[in-house]
């Protein structure tokens, strides 16, 4: 009835004619030279950032940096150590709560996790990740700021463990599903108990990865500023008592860059160069520990 | 009508044995029974946290929203002086400058996406797509910090009247060219919210059938025809995941965008040039004297109402990506 061909579907991507195939072979080149173009550009103000912040930050980066309190305008000297000193407080305050319960969570969704407790427990985590920081700010702001009439240490931690709790349940929730169930048998069949196991076995299989999710978060709160403005609220002076306000590097870096005098606002660059160094270096850590460069994807 | 009754039956009966395992526990192992009650209890505070959170927050707005109802969200005044409180133009300035990150994000991001997965030569992929990711890692005050002190002034000498002397006619550009606004609010988000958007594209495209990019290829198309026609479309729900995802970063972003977008409760409109504010920046500048009464609330409302936006977007997000079968995109802190 038909000739042979008439039923076929034509080959849409058959060259058949010189033109056609010029044009799509420019939307080929086209296509490369656009998205490297943008994938060049991005990796390229990432270093142009890194390169820019130290070349303005690099010479104030000395021994006054690390020892000495900020000085007033117009004196000579004066360094980080206080905002140092603050975010050590910060992040060990919210470690001492956030890993806890990062971690606790993270055992149960992969340990006992079942059923619709377990679905709400880890939608609640992923949600808690998109949640804006401020937020939490918020949060510890109004029930330990506003009845205490003071801007404190405690409150800027409070803050920060929330925030830290999600990247720590996720983190070690992945790893531990990683570790092989033969090993959960063997423990088991050894004649230890639920807890021995995950105590002795489990966990210490996954501890590099725990560690890693610990690293990403703690590298993650001592980069934030929003919640600890309205928290910890900085100072220039040392401070002993979690209950006055203490300084942060954000929020020194905050500080100065709104500051009028350009010698204070070279110093921001200083304070952003060492916390961008921090959390660089720890991300190359983290990939490292994690299996090097490899490539996502194919 | 019977077989529900005996499931609940049965259900009843399972919760009663599930308790007898758990009393049982408690006798013959009081280390299990210990160690998960201390989990249970743990992970239950973090459940409290999270209601304890949206508690305050809704529960101390309740002054503003009894008295200014919806006016809250379309009056501009945020006038202590005169006791009324409105968020109109935060909530504008908060849509606006995440629009415009989003547009070129968007397609920025999944082209930078295709050429990590796709085009890079093996030997740049590694190191290059280190930059990219790192580039989620530089703190926020990082690039407020280069965006005052950098972007603006620029802005404000150059890229402005620039702007303004070749596309002038369109309304985005019009107004006096003073750097910090609108505009530099949107760049600084655009960059921003690049590596989350490029992540998930890359994650999503990855899962990519290699047997249906052969396919195409054997077929003799391009490369450009394979991603075109094979990829993208098997990738589309996905990477709109990601793209709201970015958003809800997006909407949410505070302490770079307070320092570049002018803080000033200016009308509604196109103008970028114009300085503005955002739902986060109005927290961040308005809570050091609002101590109490309205004021308070109307602080707190604002922040009910970012946490409102940003837990929509999320959902949403998660919902799209998870149709890929994939809850959690692997190696990526968000």
């Amino acid at each position: 009835m038909t000739t042979s061909t008439a039923g076929v579907a034509k080959n849409p991507f058959q060259p058949n004619s010189r033109a056609l195939d010029a044009r799509r072979r420019g939307a080929n080149i086209l296509a490369i030279t656009l998205t490297a173009l943008f994938a060049v550009l991005a990796g390229a103000f990432l270093l142009y950032l890194i390169a820019y912040v130290a070349s303005l930050g690099l010479k104030y980066i000395n021994v006054n940096f690390f020892t000495q309190r900020p000085v007033a305008e117009g004196e000579t000297g004066g360094g980080w150590a206080t905002a140092l000193q603050g975010t050590a407080v910060l992040v060990g305050l919210a470690s001492l709560v956030g890993i806890p319960l990062g971690m606790a969570t993270g055992v149960y969704l992969s340990e006992f996790g079942r059923g619709w407790l377990a679905s709400v427990v880890r939608f609640l985590v992923d949600t808690l990740t998109g949640i804006p920081t401020i937020i939490f700010g918020l949060f510890a702001w109004v029930i330990l700021v506003v009845p205490a009439h003071s801007f404190s240490a405690l409150s800027g931690g409070v803050a920060l463990s929330i925030i830290m709790i999600p990247t720590v349940a996720r983190a070690s929730e992945e790893v531990l599903r990683l570790v092989p169930r033969e090993l959960r048998e063997a423990s088991v069949a050894l004649g230890a108990t639920e807890s021995r196991t995950i105590l002795r076995v489990v966990i210490p299989a996954a501890r590099s990865g725990i560690l890693t999710g610990i690293m990403l978060a703690i590298a993650r709160v001592a980069g934030e500023t929003a919640p600890l403005l309205m928290t910890a609220f900085g100072t220039t002076f040392f401070n002993t008592s979690i209950l006055r306000p203490i300084d942060a590097i954000p929020l020194r870096i905050f500080d100065f860059t709104l500051s009028p005098f350009p010698s204070e606002q070279n110093q921001a660059y200083a304070g952003a160069l060492v916390l961008m160094v921090l959390v660089i270096l720890t991300s190359l850590a983290v990939r490292w520990a994690t299996g090097g460069f490899r490539p996502r994807g194919r | 009508m019977q077989a529900s009754i005996s499931s609940s039956a049965d259900s009843l009966s399972a919760r009663a044995r599930a308790w007898v395992v758990q009393l049982r526990l408690l006798t013959r192992r009081p280390g299990d029974f210990l160690f998960r009650g201390l989990t249970y209890f743990l992970v239950l505070t973090v459940m409290a946290i999270v209601a304890g959170v949206t508690w305050i927050l809704v529960s101390n707005s309740l002054p503003t929203i009894q008295t200014f109802g919806l006016k809250f969200l379309t009056n501009d005044a945020f006038d202590p002086v005169h006791n009324t409180f409105g968020v109109g133009p935060a909530i504008f300035g908060t849509f606006i400058t995440s629009a415009f990150a989003m547009i070129f994000a968007v397609p920025i991001g999944v082209g930078m996406a295709i050429f990590l997965l796709d085009y890079c030569p093996r030997q740049l992929r590694g190191p290059l797509a280190f930059l990219v990711d790192s580039l989620a890692a530089i703190p926020s005050v990082v690039i407020g910090l280069w965006g005052l002190l950098v972007l603006a002034p620029w802005l404000q000498a150059s890229g402005e009247p620039w702007l303004q002397a070749h596309l002038g006619f369109l309304p985005f550009f019009q107004g006096t060219p003073q750097g910090v606004g609108l505009l530099a609010a949107g760049m600084i988000l655009t960059v921003m919210v690049l590596p989350i958007i490029t992540a998930i594209a890359r994650e999503v495209m990855a899962v990519v059938p290699v047997a249906q990019r052969e396919a195409l290829l054997a077929l003799g198309a391009t490369r450009w025809e394979v991603i075109r026609y094979a990829v993208l479309p098997f990738a589309r729900i996905g990477i709109a995941g990601g793209a709201i995802l970015g958003l809800g970063r997006a909407l949410g972003e505070t302490i770079a965008v307070t320092m570049v977008i002018g803080n000033q409760a200016s009308p509604p409109s196109l103008h970028l040039f114009n300085p503005g504010y955002t739902l986060s920046s109005v927290i961040a500048n308005q809570f050091g004297e609002a101590t109490q009464g309205l004021f308070f609330s109307a602080v707190i409302e604002a922040g009910l109402l970012l946490l409102l936006f940003t837990l929509l977007t999320n959902i949403l997000a998660r919902i799209l990506i998870a149709r890929l079968g994939r809850t959690r995109v692997a190696g990526l802190t968000l």
